[in-house]
């Protein structure tokens, strides 16, 4: 079973659009939808929901007001400035914690001479399981504020392959999160391919160089492929320069093409459209030579 | 001990322990780790070191539960054997060879 | 008085629109990159950087002599940073949120606090634009902690314009809490009108005055208009899509020192944001004293 990742380090390149495409090229593929922050996937594919999760990670500080003594002893000794002072006329008779702010430590536990401090599991998003005209997608949602889409994008992952394994599917194709950080991370171990989706311009080749530094520290083998190329010929050429250097393979460009928004709004994939970039889509998926 | 070998250590489902002069084996869960935020290897290499083992067979261990394991000890080996009575024999047959890094990258959680 | 420029998902223009917005104004403004994971301002104004402050946490140092292995820090640590094999403790200083915990419950007082390095802010003066940009070490995850630092060095005696995260998670958040004023940018898309309305509730729930930019204008449908409307939500600029913009952008180049006609767009932004800070807060942006 092969796993192909579709990242593009700064967001708006086009990858979700891309990844939807593929998702209709692909041989019974499942999809997932790792960009947890801003999942889009769903909005192409029309999933019929079967499954849904509430995923926990973490804890988080409440504290009781009904136990508290207002004695403010915690205030100091959080680092994350998320306890607030009484504020009756908000109703907060007590000192209370702003749940936005709070890293889930438990200095404050630690602190209370009241033990008026719960600690429950913090409910940070959902994770489901839909159908598609495609095949099974994997996706989720995280909750305002929630930290660790690190580990959201780990279980979405995990299910994926759940479902390719029971179903003998022969390939994943994940939408990736945006940025390097932890999520990115947490989706790239292991997988067979990465192709990173860029623009041609200087935030394009700024952030698909970090993103190619990652790649390359796991030694993942990757490609790359210019959206919108014509936008700006000579940029797009440098960052393909930049890319070969980096040991990465040209998987094609992509034209700049309005009727990308277009097939978005009437909820089709663009290689389902008539596109005129249609076919440079399946030149990329054909490069690509996953299947 | 025909049961499939999770390829990760730190979220594994479980762990066997295995004597290998009276051949017993126990099963300690490692579920509680699976919704660990981050620090799960840190905290399965902990168990395993807390279990007395003198060596485990995994099939990736990542650098942080590699430097654990390494400070209580525990000698670390790498297979991609598909079940544990086969990573058993290997091991038994001396065909497993010690692990003197962390075969795979932390992620940087 | 601080103005957050946000949005739900990633590659809508919020740096193009922070950068000219600071550009636009004829007087000292501060501008901060809390784009932390993938900080761009700085390819947009040509300046170099003046300083640069290294950003560290407290992580705890274990005095091995005072330390009689009764693993309190350990079980303490939510995060994980502390591991035990029977002497005394080690620590993986990349997973420490350097809340301080383990040295409130040590009973031996074995621990004291040594700096860890989780990224930096850079100082850059562009004519009249202070621009202090954050930066995340790769492999850190401290997003937040580093959004903090940014916001911590900011001058309260000038307006500060936020350059903003994508999404709704943690890093963005931090960003945002404290605002006077949040502009979220968004497109005419489906997926724009999906990721908005993940920051409008994100805005609502932080209590914040807030108003919407539609950046490439056009190119979509009417949706998001719609959106605004039903729900009273202020549009204080549509920019219009112009491939010359796309292609400045593209060269790194400003789109009011590419195309001056847009400088008015700016402009009326400015006042739009003041007029709408008037209605929500009671106040004008700009006529407002720092806090």
């Amino acid at each position: 079973m092969k796993e192909l990742i579709v990242l593009s380090g700064k967001g708006g390149t086009g990858k979700t659009s891309l990844t939807a495409s593929f998702a209709k090229l692909a041989e019974r593929p499942v999809i997932a939808d790792c960009d947890v922050d801003a999942a889009d996937l769903h909005l192409v594919l029309a999933p019929t929901l079967r499954e849904r999760h509430e995923f926990f990670s973490g804890h988080e500080a409440q504290i009781m007001p009904e136990v508290c003594c207002n004695c403010g002893v915690c205030l100091p000794e959080c680092r994350f400035d998320a306890i607030m002072e009484p504020a009756p006329e908000a109703g907060h008779d007590t000192y209370w914690i702003d749940a936005t702010a709070c890293e889930g430590c438990g200095v404050c536990l630690e602190a209370c001479p009241m033990d008026s401090i719960d600690f429950p599991e913090r409910r940070c998003g959902e994770w489901m399981i839909s159908d598609t005209a495609c095949g099974p997608l994997v996706h989720a949602r995280l909750g305002i504020a929630a930290e660790n889409s690190g580990k959201l994008v780990t279980t979405v992952r995990q299910q994926a392959r759940r479902l390719a394994e029971a179903g003998n599917h022969p390939l994943i194709i994940v939408d990736g999160p945006p940025g390097i950080g932890c999520p990115v991370i947490a989706s790239v171990t292991g997988a067979s391919h990465v192709l990173v989706v860029t623009e041609p311009s200087v935030s394009g080749e700024h952030d698909m160089e970090r993103v190619l530094g990652l790649t390359a520290h796991f030694g993942i083998p990757t490609s790359i492929c210019v959206n919108k190329w014509d936008i700006n010929p000579s940029m797009c050429e440098r960052i393909e320069a930049k890319a070969r250097k980096a040991g990465a393979q040209i998987a094609g460009r992509i034209r700049y093409d309005t009727s990308v928004t277009q097939a978005q709004i009437q909820e089709r994939a663009v290689i389902d459209s008539d596109a005129p970039c249609a076919e440079d889509i399946r030149a990329v998926w054909t490069a690509l030579g996953l299947q | 001990m025909t049961a499939a070998l999770d390829p990760s250590f730190g979220r594994a489902k479980n762990f066997i322990v295995y004597d290998l002069q009276t051949q017993d084996f126990t099963l300690i869960s490692n579920t509680q780790n699976l919704n660990a935020a981050q620090g799960a290897g840190i905290q399965a290499a902990q168990t395993i070191a807390k279990a007395g083992a003198a060596a485990l067979i995994t099939g990736h261990c990542g650098p942080k539960a590699f430097r654990v394991l390494e400070a209580a000890g525990v000698k670390v080996y790498n297979t991609d054997v598909p079940t544990i009575a086969e990573a058993l024999a290997r091991y038994k047959a001396g065909e497993l060879t010690e692990a003197n890094a962390a075969n795979v990258e932390g992620h940087w959680v | 008085m601080i103005l957050a420029v946000a949005s739900g998902k990633g590659g809508t223009g919020k740096t193009s629109i922070s950068v000219n917005l600071a550009r636009v104004l004829d007087a000292p403004i501060q501008l901060l990159d809390c784009d932390v994971e993938e900080p761009n301002a700085h390819l947009f104004l040509t300046a170099a950087p003046s300083s640069e402050e290294e950003i560290t946490i407290g992580v705890p140092k274990i005095d091995a002599e005072r330390c009689n292995a009764c693993n309190k820090c350990v079980e303490f640590c939510q995060f994980n940073a502390l591991a035990s094999v029977g002497k005394a403790p080690m620590l993986f200083p990349e997973l420490c949120h350097g809340c301080g915990g383990c040295m409130l419950v040590c009973p031996n007082n074995a621990i004291r606090e040594e700096r860890y390095r989780i990224g930096s802010v850079t100082t850059r003066q562009a004519g009249l634009i202070t621009l202090k940009s954050g930066c995340l070490d790769v492999g850190v995850s401290l997003a937040s902690t580093l959004v903090h630092a940014v916001k911590e060095r900011r001058n309260p005696s000038t307006t500060a314009i936020l350059d903003a995260p994508p999404g709704t998670a943690c890093p963005a958040v931090a960003t945002l809490r404290g605002a006077d004023f949040a502009v979220l940018v968004t497109e005419p898309t489906p997926f724009g009108l999906n990721d908005l309305k993940l920051a409008v509730d994100t805005v609502r729930e932080l209590k914040l005055a807030f108003g919407v930019v539609i950046n490439r204008a056009g190119i979509g449908d009417d949706r998001v208009r719609h959106y605004c409307e039903a729900e009273g939500i202020p549009l204080l600029l549509e920019l219009p899509d112009d491939r010359r913009i796309a292609e400045a952008y593209s060269r790194g180049e400003l789109i009011v020192d590419a195309l001056p006609e847009y400088r008015s767009h700016f402009e009326r932004l400015w006042q739009a944001i003041d007029n709408e800070s008037t209605k929500q807060r009671g106040m004008p942006y700009r006529a407002g004293v720092a806090r």
